[in-house]
């Protein structure tokens, strides 16, 4: 059986203690030998800064609120669907919508490390990839829920998907009543990027009060 | 102990008191820019082909746990980016703490990402399922018992995605997703040895029988590789 890891010298204890050094040493370093293009950096920051974010899922989200054979078809097969929207790619390559019910209320999490569905709600903020969210979800999920302000219906059982492999889960939230009859672009503001994680609901857009 | 073997990155259902900081606003994106930036030299590294994703989430991993605990997030990154840089020979210790110490390369080295490839390697990802070479060895409906204790069968302390609180315990194969890639194969560049994957429900009490908050019907869902499971 081969052996993992020896403990020699680790090569991070060459860089400098402050995490932003730190990262500039290793992409200074790294342009130096040509391994990285400065520009290509930048277009990543900018790609998940203005490109891919919340505003997908909640474009799904949406369609599937008004439109019954493209939710049917969410549920049923996601990623072909996705696909045709220009919306899989990195950390989406495989969705599964998991939809909240009467009886059902889902909530997502990544025990293992910070797996999450970058095409459809960006980069995951900072709670998601805590260690107590980490912790804590898979346990008591309805704990997590309360302190985040979720009310259970009572009928509600609680189902908590750790993303083991490289399947991304999106929870279809249930549709506000007081949203009824608004059309599937103004329905697009009251999903927040909470609710597609099941750790929080949709709500009336701040703009529409 | 060895380094990989402290698991200190098996967070799940371990006992935790903090509250979580939520919620937070959808931006900025990047608190600091540092983060931003930590991404997007993790990610252009990556695109040289040197690893996969399964051996960098393995490089966080085998951080010794006082460092892994202590880390911010994207200090996780940057650690294991720095140790998989020296280990696949890109740089050198000596250049990291000393990046004068190298000659400046006269042009970017065939293979490294260049900006107008971004989007597009972006919006392609990279998928994990290959062509099953077998039949799948459990039926949807079928009792399953996990692997015990949660650990690599190919290398000792190697990496694997059975978190150790599913670790002996019985569930039921609720959907086949079809072969994918083997973490613990492909994270030690063993070969991607794609197995069926099964998504496989749990009851919350079958996992944390002390814990009073769970009602008899709370799930949780993992999804598994066909070798971390026996009949039940």
């Amino acid at each position: 059986m081969p052996h993992d890891f020896s403990d020699g010298e680790s090569p991070r204890k060459a860089l400098p203690s402050e995490p932003e050094l730190r990262v500039k040493a290793i992409e200074s370093l790294l342009i130096r030998k040509g391994l990285v293009d400065p520009a290509a950096l930048d277009r990543i920051v900018d790609a998940y800064e203005h490109r891919i974010g919340p505003r997908n899922g909640a474009r799904v989200v949406a369609k599937a609120w008004t439109n019954p054979a493209f939710k049917a078809e969410l549920l049923r097969d996601a990623s072909p669907l996705l696909d045709g929207m220009g919306l899989s790619g990195r950390q989406g390559e495989h969705v599964v919508a998991v939809e909240n019910t009467e009886s059902v209320h889902n909530l997502v999490v990544c025990t293992l490390c910070s797996c999450y569905p970058w095409p459809l709600l960006g980069i995951p903020p900072s709670w998601y990839k805590s260690d107590a969210y980490r912790s804590r979800t898979v346990r008591e999920p309805r704990k997590v829920l309360a302190e985040f302000g979720v009310d259970l219906r009572p009928a509600q059982d609680v189902r908590v998907w750790d993303s083991t492999a490289e399947i991304r889960y999106l929870v279809l939230p249930m549709q506000p009543e007081e949203s009824l009859g608004a059309d599937e672009e103004a329905l697009t503001e009251w999903v927040t990027r909470d609710s597609m994680i099941g750790a929080g609901l949709p709500k009336r857009p701040e703009a529409a009060l | 102990m060895t380094r990989a073997m402290t698991r200190a990155h098996d967070m799940g259902g371990r006992p935790c008191a903090s509250r979580i900081a939520h919620p937070e606003p959808n931006r900025p994106v990047f608190k600091k820019e540092w983060h931003g930036r930590a991404l997007a030299v993790t990610l252009a590294a990556g695109a040289l082909g040197k690893w996969n994703l399964d051996a960098s989430r393995h490089a966080r991993e085998s951080l010794p746990s006082d460092e892994y605990l202590s880390f911010s997030y994207y200090e996780r990154w940057l650690a294991g980016l720095a140790d998989l840089l020296v280990r696949h020979g890109l740089v050198t210790g000596k250049e990291l703490s000393d990046p004068e110490s190298c000659a400046a390369a006269p042009s970017l080295v065939p293979g490294a990402l260049t900006p107008g490839e971004v989007f597009p390697v972006l919006q392609e990802g990279s998928s994990s399922q290959r062509d099953a070479n077998a039949a799948p060895r459990f039926r949807v409906g079928e009792d399953v018992r996990t692997r015990h204790p949660a650990a690599n069968a190919l290398v000792s302390g190697g990496h694997t995605r059975l978190p150790a609180y599913a670790q002996g315990r019985h569930g039921t194969v609720r959907r086949v997703r079809g072969a994918h890639v083997l973490p613990d194969s492909n994270a030690h560049f063993l070969g991607e040895a794609p197995e069926p994957l099964y998504s496989v429900r749990f009851s919350a009490r079958e996992l944390f029988p002390n814990e009073s908050s769970a009602r008899s019907g709370d799930e949780v869902f993992l999804d598994l590789w066909e070798s971390y499971l026996e009949p039940a």
